[in-house]
């Protein structure tokens, strides 16, 4: 709950700033969208809606979010421009794709 | 190809994939764990535990597998692993054998916290036989990134375990490997046991004489089961290779909550139920994770592994078991 709370508050600090959240939730074993285009700024969540615990890792190494357990989350406010490629640091097969550019926030049009 | 034929493991099991040769898939047997047994090198299913048809002979080298006791998961596909742990237990000091020891390959922990290896434990320690370890991915969730396991279990036998915890020993004239591929995994990839490992092992086997059974014990399967959902290891058959020159290679696993065994050339290759929830097979639902059973089904899915070495007869015998 403390997590959560920080999590939810962190989340708000960071609206206030930039004002775009974009969430991510992680649900049958699959980041959901597996890649998103999201302005500079912008605030990522992860949620783990699975039964299972997941954790966000940045294949660069420069984050990685401490085990989230079911409906736990993780918030992650991108600078960029960039791409941020992540993975699952318990499931490495589940990977996922944060592209900083103008985006929408959507899933990539590739 | 199947070189070695037991009477005591049922070859006639569906494949898993047509394409793959020797995958066989043992999903029917029944009971609470899988007896092991070693006979001239080869383990085979010797019978149940606790779940009758006793097939395991007195003699020779007895332990028993455990694996993905999750201890502290707490959701619908079962409400209480720690108490499934605590049935698989009583299930052992059943046997009719008594097992030498106890491998666990690892998710002994469903988050690595240190009351979960607690409690897994205390449960354990009522069994009074040594417990091998090996870490699974939920075993090595601190914040040190498995320094909460190493601090644990992190000496093996002998106080001699090595880096993220691989070790071995000798027991009865079988070597035992103990691997660890659940650090430092690479986004998109599986399992990885490394570079480090790899040289050690190489060490490791380098004194030991063809003629040595070896059995290899690791959580994530080293064999490829399913990429799509990581059951596989990436350098995994590096390992294999460097045991390809033995007589006698048994492989056991855990991760995938299952049993699934293939057989190649020298090497068999053996994962386990778990003693907390069961997952789907391979490619049978869209991702991997707890199934949930109705409640009087749960018991029939988890299970542990009794396995027997006989040094004078010929393959080991295998049993599982279902806790129900």
């Amino acid at each position: 709950m403390k997590r959560f709370l920080v999590a939810m508050l962190l989340a708000a600090l960071a609206t206030v700033a930039k004002a775009e959240t974009v969430e991510i939730r992680i649900d049958n074993f699959t980041f959901s969208p597996a890649e998103v285009h999201v302005a500079p700024g912008t605030t990522v969540v992860w949620v783990n809606a699975d039964d299972i615990p997941h954790a966000v890792a940045a294949n660069d190494k420069s984050f990685k979010s401490k085990v989230l357990d079911t409906e736990e989350r993780y918030s992650r406010t991108v600078a960029g421009p960039g791409v941020i490629e992540y993975f699952c640091s318990l499931h490495p097969h589940m990977t996922g794709r944060i592209v900083v550019d103008g985006g929408t926030g959507g899933p990539a049009g590739r | 190809m199947d070189n070695h034929t037991s009477p005591h493991v049922d070859r006639s099991a569906d494949q898993i994939d047509p394409g793959r040769r020797s995958a066989l898939r043992c999903m029917a047997w029944a009971g609470t764990g899988l007896v092991w047994t070693v006979a001239g090198g080869v383990p085979f299913a010797a019978g149940l535990v606790g779940g009758g048809a006793q097939a395991a002979p007195a003699a020779g080298l007895t332990f028993v597998q455990i694996s993905d006791s999750h201890v502290g998961f707490d959701k619908p596909a079962n409400p209480d692993a720690l108490a499934t742990l605590r049935e698989a237990v009583a299930g052992i000091r059943d046997l009719p054998t008594k097992p030498a020891f106890i491998l666990h390959t690892g998710d002994i922990s469903h988050l690595s916290r240190d009351e979960q290896f607690d409690a897994a434990d205390q449960t354990l320690k009522d069994l009074g036989l040594p417990v091998f370890f090996v870490p699974g991915e939920h075993d090595v969730l601190d914040d040190g990134g498995g320094a909460a396991y190493l601090a644990r279990y992190g000496k093996g036998p002998n106080g001699k375990a090595l880096g993220a915890g691989w070790y071995s020993f000798d027991h009865g004239g079988v070597h035992f490997v103990a691997l660890v591929n659940v650090v430092n995994l690479r986004g998109g990839g599986l399992g990885t046991l490394g570079e480090d490992q790899l040289a050690w092992l190489a060490g490791d086997l380098k004194s030991q004489v063809d003629s040595t059974p070896v059995v290899v014990f690791a959580h994530i399967p080293l064999w490829t089961i399913y990429p799509e959902w990581g059951w596989g290891t990436d350098d995994g058959a590096r390992a294999l290779s460097l045991l390809r020159r033995f007589g006698s290679v048994t492989v056991l696993n855990g991760h995938i909550h299952q049993i699934l065994q293939k057989i190649e050339g020298n090497v068999a290759f053996h994962t386990a139920r778990s003693t907390a929830f069961p997952q789907p097979a391979p490619g049978s639902a869209p991702s991997p994770g707890p199934v949930k059973l109705p409640a009087e089904k749960l018991r029939g899915a988890l299970g542990v592994t009794t396995v027997t070495y006989r040094p004078k007869a010929s393959p080991l015998a295998i049993v599982d078991a279902t806790l129900g």
